[in-house]
């Protein structure tokens, strides 16, 4: 008993220690970001909301914001419907071909986005359809539709295939089952994919900075600051973006794993 | 009689090379309880999704009034299905599920409710109109499950196992309910099951299904006592079969010289010439215990294996000198009369009447 209980202390321990390893170095953003001093050194100079109020009053932050909620609402939308068909077309029919087209849709994330973001630039700029907002949309909608796939095919699997067949025998045509039985089952991971697409979406740097041009993100506009000079906005900036992503994410976990435990108890 | 409300003609399936329903006919009548009963694979729940629809026949026709039906989709049918899962729609409320099929019908709001809570407060479920599906135990989301098939008012009810996953006891509560439902509504029900049990409590007519054909047609008490061919009889359970050659015929009855012994049996048509083989049943229910060799015609003697209790009926398992098995049924007070342990040997007796010849292959 003694025995599992220093092993509790050191496994606890041991947790902590990974959390402290992956989240410090935001934590320090965070705390540099109220400093009132130029550079990140310690000890810390006096609480500031000065960075803050600068990049309040800045407003190419505010368009490189509005960018970034656009692109990331967009893509979220275009993800979430592109996974959640290729989802139900995986659970619903056989057809032949059907393992190299899920290989295929779920191929995206597993190639390095510097790759794919100079594929995207070529492609794009050879179509005459690069630096432009919805390029990036376009871009990022390839990226994250996997991820959406993903999370609504593990929904789907949860259905009892029954369910389909009883709207059907109560009268519900194919589409009206699709309005009234598929989308509401499925909605939680819908929410949950619309969530994790923006999150990943509104991080995005390196294909966003190929493909933007002129159209610039928050991750964009937080590299030409760090590029230009030593400016304690991007500590910021970087808090303001940490903020969105962890509540996006959060979001999702939440939808997904909550709605998951309700369902299968029976 | 009534035209039949649903005519199966010729009907096959096949999926792939694997012939799931042979060539089945059955008319179906109006107002009538038909259970459809056979070991799984027999192709019992195939012919209840072709009757909603959700499959199509191979071969062969399936009309409802007079009307060919195969090409019709299931949502454009009026054959709601009692599901084995239930398949109950786990985001919705008790009372939305009771409500889908008549919002699918684009009934308005306030009526599709006003029905639903009718059928709610039928199947004394009303308290929990409000309720999530996954709060309600077995035997309450079986009412909804049924609520939301009746709501439609349907001239005909599929059920697929519907009590299958419910509690002995339960089971027969929701019985007593699935006929009484049946008798006041006067709808035909069609009810698929493997347990003999339900088959026989509830339904006016049983179909016994084997290998994807039918084996038997007829009322719960045809099948249970004269059994046409072995297929049946050994379905039924608690038969005991016989098989031998004919000895001698005379007009009513017939000696079958089995290995067990020579045996008369009572013959209703002579359809056996001598030299034939024959097989019969004796309902395990038929057949008399006593100490020292009795003076039937019919007797072995048997030694008891083993005994299983259920309430107050017990069955015993006996096997005579050739290791033929032998069932034995009888009340638990009549069985204290003697004094029989396993190992015990025991004669069996049977009258000529009780035997029942097998006409079928």
């Amino acid at each position: 008993m003694n025995s599992s209980r220093v092993l509790n202390i050191i496994l606890g321990a041991y947790v902590v220690a990974i959390f402290i390893f992956v989240f410090a170095p935001i934590l320090f953003s965070v705390v540099f970001s109220f400093n009132s001093q130029r550079f990140p050194t310690i000890p810390l100079g006096s609480f500031s909301t000065e960075w803050y109020v600068k990049i309040f009053n800045d407003p190419d932050i505010w368009k490189a914001a509005l960018n970034s909620l656009i692109v990331s609402i967009s893509t979220a939308i275009i993800a979430t419907v592109l996974g959640f068909c290729t989802a139900y077309s995986d659970f619903r029919y056989n057809f032949r071909f059907k393992g190299p087209y899920l290989a295929l849709i779920l191929l995206p994330p597993t190639i390095p986005l510097i790759i794919m973001a100079l594929a995207m630039l070529a492609w794009l700029s050879k179509l005459g359809m690069s630096g432009q907002l919805w390029s990036i949309v376009i871009a990022h909608s390839v990226l994250t539709a996997p991820f959406a796939m993903a999370i609504i095919r593990l929904r789907l699997n949860q259905m009892d295939p029954d369910l389909e067949s009883a709207s059907w025998n109560l009268g519900g045509s194919e589409w009206a089952t699709m309005r009234y039985v598929i989308i509401p089952f499925c909605k939680p991971a819908i929410i949950s994919a619309l969530c994790l697409a923006a999150a990943v979406s509104f991080d995005e740097f390196a294909v966003s900075w190929f493909v933007s041009g002129l159209n610039k993100t928050l991750p964009v506009v937080i590299l030409e600051i760090v590029q230009g000079n030593i400016d304690p906005q991007v500590n910021a900036i970087g808090t303001f973006v940490f903020l969105i992503s962890m509540t996006l994410v959060i979001l999702a976990q939440t939808f997904f794993v909550y709605r998951q435990t309700k369902s299968t108890e029976k | 009689m009534t035209k039949p409300l649903v005519t199966i003609q010729n009907v096959q399936k096949h999926f792939g090379d694997f012939i799931a329903v042979k060539e089945i006919n059955l008319e179906i009548n109006e107002g009538e309880f038909l259970a459809i009963m056979g070991p799984s694979g027999c192709g019992k729940t195939t012919t209840l999704r072709m009757l909603s629809g959700l499959e199509e026949p191979t071969i062969g026709e399936i009309r409802m009034n007079d009307k060919v039906m195969n090409k019709v989709k299931p949502h454009e049918r009026d054959t709601p299905l009692v599901w084995q899962s239930l398949a109950l729609f786990p985001f919705l409320s008790v009372v939305e599920n009771v409500e889908f099929g008549l919002k699918m019908r684009g009934i308005n709001k306030a009526e599709r409710k006003r029905r639903a809570l009718e059928w709610l407060e039928k199947l004394d479920i009303l308290e929990f109109s409000e309720r999530d599906i996954s709060t309600l135990s077995g035997g309450q989301k079986q009412r909804v499950a049924l609520a939301r098939s009746l709501v439609l008012e349907p001239k005909i009810l599929l059920l697929d196992e519907p009590l299958s996953a419910l509690d002995a006891h339960l089971v027969i509560r929701m019985q007593a309910v699935l006929v009484q439902l049946q008798r006041e509504l006067g709808i035909t029900f069609v009810y698929v099951t493997h347990s003999q049990s339900e088959a026989f409590a509830m339904a006016d007519r049983v179909v016994i299904m084997g290998n994807g054909e039918i084996a038997q047609v007829g009322s719960p008490k045809d099948i249970y006592r004269t059994p046409q061919n072995q297929f049946v009889a050994e379905f039924v359970g608690r038969n005991n079969i016989l098989s031998g050659v004919v000895a001698s015929v005379t007009k009513s009855n017939a000696k079958i010289e089995a290995q067990s012994g020579t045996f008369i049996v009572n013959l209703e048509k002579n359809l056996l010439k001598k030299g034939q083989d024959a097989s019969f049943v004796i309902s395990a229910d038929l057949v008399h215990l006593s100490q020292s060799s009795p003076k039937s015609e019919n007797k072995i003697q048997c030694k008891l294996i083993s005994e299983e209790f259920v309430g107050s009926m017990v069955t015993l398992f006996l096997e005579d000198i050739n290791n033929h098995e032998f069932k034995v049924q009888m009340q638990e007070r009549e069985l204290s009369k003697y004094d029989l342990k396993p190992g015990s040997d025991i004669w069996l007796s049977w009258s000529p009447k009780s035997a029942h010849l097998l006409t079928g292959n």
